[in-house]
């Protein structure tokens, strides 16, 4: 924390304050994500509902908070999804070389070959409205910036003097990972997986929003905004909250992330 | 030396042409596993396609079934269906019954077309800003701009889109929200996708102006008495693109993802929101088909971006052929 820029200190933040949103709310809220009032329906932030209702009289504080623990959770899962395979795999091929880095670089091409986000749409087609098929497609296009990066890294690594050295010495493999590989890769992967938590709740939500996400009346950020929107003259204000909280995860991810990427 | 060999030679040679391949064996292999899973009937479903849903019975079903070999192994299917694809016979909509390839050139000509008026608007945007915030890192105008394109990029585009539509048309009335008749329907789809484009493309714009404001070679420009305006316009500016051009490459990974978000937010009848609508109805042949055209776009300009910078670096020219 201490040694955190003070931009990457506000992305934490952000990220805590809204994972203990998540994590409060609904115990704040103190009812049901789909408990309807249909007599309430539209009503404005207030004593009774802080910040207001949905067009069907459902409490927003708590569909919010259920939404943004969905969004950062499934958003976590598919990052390390992506993350912890792509990572080992890159260190496998740095260390193996061969065919064994040949066939690696060559399907995580063939997985470049295509926009992610198509990839994950084709998957989507299998099962619109459920969670697997995203989760799926957004580790399986994800991986592959983790395997470049750890390849790239761990190939550099692996030539250095004292890791040579060690090897030479006979320590084993385990020790060359965990000791000297990994805390020399982690300060980078950690970027990427902070910005990667910033790609992947900002899919979630869009394909949502668009119908291919996660369905209604499951509360989840995007399709709230896609539920709220013919209500946007009566209630602008609760039009805007999901976005607005997606927007928050977001921008936390990306400070944190820092500016070590463009 | 094996690795550099691979890395530096073979792999950018070998992948452009293979690029094109291997986006069609993903997709159609993707395309023929959804046909195959999809419930009921593969040839009652075609059959319901070709000749209108009354006319789609065991009949015609068998005719299909003879017809496309659906009763084969499916090794040899999936061959054949490979065999369709490369030739481009995409097959017909289980919708509207018409060709694929037809729905496919109209609705590439409104993707082109959006695509051609937002990919310049974002270089507007974007580049003038990144140059002026990289001639002086740490300035005033360098704060702002990071700040706004740190800003515009957490923004999800169907947010900035709908901002966009609740101020310019619904509040002041000026743009129409929807439709695609002539150039006012162009604006607001085009400026969503602008603005997320321009977010990236100022930021590293302005990174690589730094770099080479701040780099011997410019120093030394213009220690040997080169006027400012050649010593920015011969030294700088074709240093500074480098970069730039090269990142487009990945600035368009973002664009195939905006056009199928913003084309489905504005109702622009292009490949983006055809892929989205097909992957609703189930229509297998334009879900492949719409992927295959936004793959093949993808991998065209990834292409071309390639060649760009090569031309515009000649040290990289040298490097690699």
């Amino acid at each position: 924390m201490r040694t955190l820029a003070p931009g990457r200190r506000l992305g934490l933040l952000l990220i805590v304050s809204l994972l203990g949103f998540g994590l409060l709310g609904p115990w704040l809220a103190g009812t049901d994500p789909a408990h309807q009032i249909l007599a309430h329906s539209l009503a404005p932030p207030g004593a009774d509902y802080w910040l207001g209702a949905d067009h069907l009289g459902r409490s927003m504080l708590a569909r919010l908070a259920h939404a943004t623990r969905l969004s950062l959770m499934l958003a976590a899962v598919t990052v390390a999804s992506a993350a912890i395979p792509g990572t080992l795999l890159g260190i496998l091929a740095a260390w193996r070389g061969g065919w064994v880095e040949g066939g690696l670089v060559l399907v995580a091409d063939a997985v470049l070959a295509l926009p992610g986000l198509l990839l994950v749409l084709l998957l989507a087609a299998f099962a619109p409205g459920e969670f697997l098929p995203l989760y799926l497609g957004l580790a399986l296009a994800g991986w592959v910036e983790y395997f470049r990066v750890a390849r790239a890294m761990a190939s550099g690594l692996l030539a250095r003097p004292h890791v040579e050295a060690a090897r030479l010495l006979g320590f084993g493999p385990g020790y060359v990972l965990w000791r000297l590989l990994l805390p020399g890769l982690l300060p980078t992967l950690g970027v990427l997986a902070a910005f990667g938590l910033g790609s992947a709740v900002l899919a979630i939500s869009t394909l949502s929003f668009i119908g291919l996400g996660i369905h209604p009346p499951t509360a989840e950020l995007g399709s709230m905004t896609t539920e709220l929107l013919p209500y946007a003259y009566e209630a602008p204000l609760t039009v805007l909250m999901p976005a607005a909280l997606v927007f928050m995860a977001v921008l936390g991810c990306h400070l944190l992330a820092g500016r070590g990427r463009a | 030396m094996g690795r550099r060999f691979l890395d530096r030679f073979l792999r950018p040679v070998l992948m452009r042409l293979v690029q094109p391949l291997l986006v069609a064996l993903i997709v159609g292999a993707l395309g023929f596993a959804l046909m195959a899973v999809l419930p009921g009937d593969q040839a009652f479903r075609l059959a319901a396609a070709r000749y209108g849903p009354d006319m789609g019975d065991a009949a015609a079903a068998a005719l299909v079934r003879q017809e496309l070999g659906l009763d084969r192994p499916w090794a040899v299917q999936f061959l054949d269906w490979v065999g369709r694809l490369v030739r481009l016979d995409l097959g017909h909509s289980l919708v509207t019954g018409e060709p694929v390839l037809q729905e496919l050139t109209m609705q590439l000509g409104y993707t082109l077309a959006l695509a051609g008026v937002a990919l310049p608007l974002s270089a507007l945007l974007g580049l003038p800003l990144g140059l002026l915030a990289g001639l002086q890192p740490g300035g005033p105008v360098d704060r702002i701009m990071l700040g706004l394109s740190v800003l515009l990029r957490a923004v999800p585009a169907y947010a900035l889109g709908l901002c966009l539509v609740t101020v310019f048309s619904i509040h002041f009335g000026w743009l129409p929200p929807a439709g695609f008749e002539g150039w006012r329907e162009f604006v607001l789809p085009a400026l969503t996708l602008a603005l997320g484009l321009a977010a990236l493309s100022a930021r590293v714009a302005r990174d690589s102006v730094a770099v080479v404001a701040a780099s011997p070679f410019m120093a030394f420009a213009r220690w040997k008495g080169l006027p400012e305006r050649a010593v920015v316009l011969r030294h700088g500016l074709r240093n500074a693109a480098i970069p730039v051009i090269a990142l487009l490459g990945l600035q368009l990974v973002g664009l195939v993802e905006g056009l199928v978000i913003v084309e489905s937010l504005f109702s622009w009848p292009g490949i983006g929101h055809a892929l989205v609508h097909a992957i609703f109805a189930r229509d297998v042949p334009v879900v492949q088909g719409t992927a295959l055209a936004l793959g093949l776009i993808f991998v065209l300009v990834n292409a071309l971006v390639d060649l760009a910078c090569a031309l515009i670096d000649p040290r990289r020219a040298r490097a690699e052929t």
